[in-house]
C-alpha cells in the first residue's frame, strides 16, 4: 500500500502506538470499532487525522467510519477533559435524586452535561446506569465510583481530581 | 495445599468497591500479618453479595457472621476481637430495619431467607479470579459430562426439557433457540453472549460477570457445542471495566487448562472466545443490531426474519443467550433438567434474579424461584419502603416494561403474568416509588431515555418517541390539554405495531402501563394544573405556614434568589414570584413549615 504521504515528517509517539494497533488489526473482521477505541485511547479522542490514518489502513471509506464514531456514545471527536465526570441519571439515581447531583456538579465545575472545561481538566456527561443502583445517587470519576451522595458533597470530592 | 482455620470473604464488586472494600482487604491482610494469623487465616476478595446496600460486606468463615458498612478503622477490632478472641463484633453486624434485631449470621438475614440462588450460586462465595474455586464448587464438570456422554441433540432436548427462557427481556425458549441454531446448515456457526446490559436500574449481569465468570463460560461452551459452533463473542459493555477484566483473566485461565480451545478436554470439539467491548449504544442489546455491532458497523437493527439462528453474525448461523441465562445452563446438566424444571410455574421455570433498587431499605439483588409475589420480594426481600412512606409502584423491566400498583401486587411473578399487567420481566430490574414519586414524570423520564437512545432507522420509533415525549413534558409543565391523553394512547399503539425492533415495540409501554392504573395523575396534571406528588415543579407552588414557621431564618439564609423574608422570631414568607422552586428551603426548615403543593 502507498505509505508515501507519510513518509514527509517522522512518526511521533502517538503514531507508532497506533501502527502497532493495525499491525494487530489490519485483516481481521470487525476490526474497525476495537482500533477506534485503542486509537481514542491513544490519543484521548479521535482528531480527524486519525480517522484518516485509520481510513487508510483498514481500507474503510472515512464516511463510514464518521458514521460509526458518532453513533456510539463512547467516541469522541472533540478534545476530552482529564478527568471525565459521569453523572448517572438511571431510574434508581433519578427515583433518589440524581438530577440534584447533576446540578451540583455543574454547579462545581461551571459547565453543562456534554461540554469540557477550557483547561482541560474536567469533561461532565450524563450516563444512563452505572450498574451501581444499590447505592443511588451515584457519580463516577474517571474509574472510581462514588455512591450515597448528596449535593453538597460533590464539590469536595471533585476537588481531589487535578 | 495450605490449610487455613478461617476466610474472610470481602466483596470486591463494583459496589463495595466503591463504598472502599479494596483499603478493607489490604488492612485485613496487614493485620493479620502483625498479629501473626496470616498463615492460619486468609483473605479472599469475592465477587457481589448482592447486599450493595450495606457495603462494604466482609464475611467471616467457619461461622458465615456477616459484617456490614465496615471501615478500615474496624479492622483491628475484626481480627482482635473474632479471629483472637473468637467474639463476635456486634456493633457491626446488619440490623433487621424493624425490630432492631442484630442478626449475626449470613443465612438468617431476611434479604437472603426468602431467595434461591442458581445464576447466583457462586457469586460472593468464590475469588472469580481463580479457575480452581469455582472448579471446587463443581465447576465444569456440567461440560464434561456433556462432551463425554450426550450427542449435541440430547444436549437440546435436555434444554428444552427444562424450559428456561431467555432471561435476558423477551422470554424466548431457549432450547427452541438452540435447536434452530442447530437446525441450519453450514459449517461455520457462531455463539454469542449479550452482556450489553442496558436497562437502567438493572446490574445482575455485571454481578456475574464479575462475582463468578466462569459459570458463563462453561454455558456458552455447553450451548456451542449443542449448536455445533466453534467461535464466539462476548459482547460487554465498556462502562463495565471490571467484568471485562475478570472475564479476560478467566478466558486466559480455562484456555491454560484445556477448558477453552482447541481440544476441549480431550474431545473433537474446540470453541475459542473473544470479548468484545461495546461502545455505548442502548439498542446494541437488541441481537441484530449486537451482531452489526461486532462486525463494526453503526449497532442499528435488522428486519427479523431472517433471525440469527439462520443468518446472524458475519452471515452465519449464530446462537445469542444473556448473561444471566448462560449462567443457567451448567446447572441443568449437573443436576438435571427435571430438577431445574421442579421450580418455578407452569410456563416459567427456575428462578430469575431481580435488581431492587428506589426508595426501599434494602436495595440489591435478590434471586428468587418464578411465581414468588411481588408483595414478597418487595416487603419481605426488600423490607419495605424508607422513611415509612406508602408504597404506590414498582417498575419491571426498565424503559420496555411498565408500572405496577399496589392492588396487582400478589401476582406470582413469571413472563406471562407481568406481560398480561402491561409490564414485562425484562432483564428485571425492580424500581420500587413511594407516594413522592410522581407516575407521569417516570413516563416522561423513561420515553426521554428511549426517545435519546432510539437509533432512527425505522420512523415509528424515531419520530413517534420524540412526539409523545413532547406531549408529556408539555402535560408536565402544566400546559397539557385533555385530547393529549386519547392521542398518547394512539401513537403508543401505532408504535408498539409498526416499529422494527424490540426497543421501538416496547418503548410506549412505561406510558400505556400509567395510563391504565395512574390515569388520575394524568388528569390532575391536565384538568387540574396540579402535581399530586410535587413532583413537577412548573406546577409546584411553595408556601410557609404561619402557625409552624420559628422565624428563624434558615429558609431565607438558603434561598439563591431572596425571594423569602420575614422579621427575626415573626413568620416569614415566600414571594412566589422570585421564588424558582429549587426546593433548598424544605430541606433546611427543621419545623416543617414549608409545604409545596
Amino acid at each position: 500500500m502507498c505509505q508515501c504521504t507519510n513518509d514527509a515528517e517522522p512518526k511521533t509517539k502517538e503514531g507508532l502506538e497506533l501502527e502497532k494497533v493495525f499491525a494487530q488489526y489490519v485483516g481481521k473482521k470487525g476490526a474497525l470499532i476495537p482500533v477506534l477505541q485503542k486509537a481514542q485511547a491513544i490519543y484521548g479522542y479521535l482528531p480527524v487525522e486519525v480517522l484518516k490514518e485509520i481510513s487508510r489502513n483498514l481500507q474503510i471509506p472515512v464516511s463510514k467510519i464518521y458514521g460509526v464514531c458518532t453513533f456510539y456514545a463512547q467516541f469522541h471527536l472533540k478534545p476530552r477533559g482529564r478527568n471525565i465526570i459521569r453523572v448517572c441519571l438511571g431510574t434508581a439515581c433519578h427515583v433518589r435524586g440524581g438530577a440534584k447531583i447533576a446540578e451540583a456538579i455543574s454547579k462545581a465545575v461551571g459547565i453543562k452535561d456534554g461540554e469540557t472545561t477550557e483547561d482541560l481538566r474536567y469533561t461532565f456527561e450524563s450516563v444512563a446506569c452505572l450498574g451501581c443502583c444499590g447505592l443511588a445517587p451515584v457519580m463516577m470519576v474517571n474509574d472510581e465510583t462514588h455512591g450515597r451522595l448528596t449535593p453538597d458533597m460533590v464539590a469536595g470530592l471533585l476537588d481531589q481530581y487535578k | 495445599m495450605q490449610l487455613y482455620r478461617a476466610h474472610i470473604l470481602v466483596c470486591g464488586g463494583t459496589g463495595c468497591v466503591s463504598s472502599g472494600s479494596k483499603a478493607i482487604q489490604e488492612a485485613l491482610t496487614d493485620e493479620l500479618v502483625k498479629n501473626n494469623l496470616d498463615k492460619e487465616v486468609k483473605v479472599v476478595e469475592t465477587g457481589c453479595h448482592g447486599f450493595c446496600e450495606t457495603g462494604p460486606i466482609v464475611i467471616v468463615y467457619p461461622e458465615g457472621t456477616f459484617y456490614c458498612r465496615v471501615s478500615t478503622e474496624d479492622v483491628p477490632e475484626i481480627i482482635a476481637e473474632h479471629l483472637v478472641k473468637g467474639r463476635i463484633v456486634k456493633r457491626l453486624l446488619f440490623k433487621a430495619p424493624v425490630t432492631e434485631e442484630q442478626v449475626p449470621s449470613y443465612k438468617e438475614i431476611a434479604f437472603y431467607r426468602k431467595q434461591q440462588r442458581v445464576a447466583l450460586r457462586n457469586c460472593g462465595h468464590i475469588n472469580p479470579d481463580n479457575i480452581n474455586e469455582y472448579i471446587g464448587r463443581d465447576g465444569y464438570e456440567a461440560l464434561s459430562k456433556v462432551l463425554t456422554g450426550m450427542t449435541p441433540q440430547q444436549v437440546i432436548d435436555d434444554m428444552k426439557k427444562s424450559g428456561l427462557r431467555g432471561r435476558g427481556g423477551g422470554g424466548f425458549s431457549t432450547g427452541l433457540k438452540w435447536q434452530f441454531a442447530s437446525n441450519s446448515p453450514g459449517p461455520k456457526k457462531y455463539i454469542i453472549c449479550n452482556a450489553d446490559e442496558g436497562d437502567p436500574g438493572a446490574f445482575m449481569d455485571r454481578s456475574v460477570l464479575e462475582g463468578d465468570p466462569h459459570s458463563v463460560l462453561e454455558g456458552m461452551m455447553i450451548a456451542a457445542y449443542a449448536i455445533g459452533a466453534d467461535e464466539g463473542y462476548i459482547y460487554v459493555r465498556a462502562e463495565y471495566p471490571l467484568a471485562i477484566k475478570r472475564l479476560k483473566t478467566a478466558i486466559a485461565q480455562a484456555e491454560e487448562l484445556g477448558l477453552l480451545g482447541e481440544n476441549i478436554m480431550g474431545s473433537n470439539f474446540s470453541c475459542t472466545l473473544h470479548i468484545k467491548e461495546g461502545a455505548g449504544a442502548f439498542v446494541c442489546g437488541e441481537e441484530t443490531a449486537l451482531m452489526a455491532s461486532i462486525e463494526g458497523s453503526r449497532g442499528m437493527p435488522n428486519p427479523r426474519p431472517p433471525f440469527p439462528a439462520v443468518k446472524g453474525l458475519f452471515g452465519k448461523p449464530s446462537n445469542i443467550n444473556n448473561v444471566e441465562t448462560y449462567a443457567n445452563v451448567p446447572i441443568i446438566y449437573l443436576h438435571g433438567a427435571d430438577k431445574f424444571a421442579s421450580v418455578g410455574t407452569e410456563k416459567s421455570k427456575g428462578t430469575k434474579v431481580f435488581a431492587l433498587t428506589g426508595k426501599l431499605r434494602n436495595t440489591g439483588l435478590a434471586e428468587v424461584p418464578m411465581g414468588i409475589s411481588l408483595r414478597e420480594i418487595i416487603f419481605d426481600i426488600g423490607g419495605g419502603i424508607i422513611n415509612d412512606k406508602k408504597f404506590k409502584a414498582v417498575q419491571i423491566g426498565g424503559p420496555s416494561g411498565g408500572c405496577i400498583p399496589e392492588q396487582h401486587l400478589d401476582t406470582p411473578v413469571d413472563y406471562d403474568s407481568l406481560t398480561a399487567l402491561g409490564a414485562m420481566m425484562g432483564s428485571g430490574g425492580l424500581v420500587i416509588m413511594d407516594e413522592t414519586s410522581c407516575m407521569v414524570d417516570m413516563a416522561r423520564y423513561f420515553l426521554d431515555f428511549t426517545q435519546k437512545e432510539s437509533c432512527g432507522k425505522c420512523i415509528p420509533c424515531r419520530e413517534g418517541t420524540k412526539r409523545m415525549l413532547e406531549i408529556l413534558q408539555k402535560i408536565c409543565g402544566g400546559n397539557g390539554v385533555p385530547e393529549d391523553i386519547t392521542t398518547l394512547e394512539t401513537l403508543g399503539a401505532v408504535i408498539k405495531n409498526t416499529a422494527l425492533c424490540g426497543l421501538g415495540t416496547t418503548a410506549p409501554n412505561p406510558v400505556l402501563a400509567t395510563l391504565r392504573y395512574f390515569r388520575d395523575e394524568f388528569e390532575a396534571h391536565i384538568y387540574d394544573k396540579k402535581c399530586p406528588a410535587g413532583v413537577c415543579t412548573a406546577m409546584l407552588e411553595y408556601k410557609i405556614v404561619t402557625d409552624n414557621c420559628k422565624g428563624c431564618g434558615a429558609c431565607a439564609r438558603v434561598c439563591p434568589v431572596g425571594a423569602i423574608t420575614g422579621e427575626k422570631k415573626e413568620p416569614h414568607e415566600i414571594d412566589t414570584s422570585k421564588c424558582i422552586k429549587c426546593g433548598s428551603c424544605i430541606e433546611k426548615c427543621k419545623f416543617n413549615a414549608i409545604v409545596k403543593g
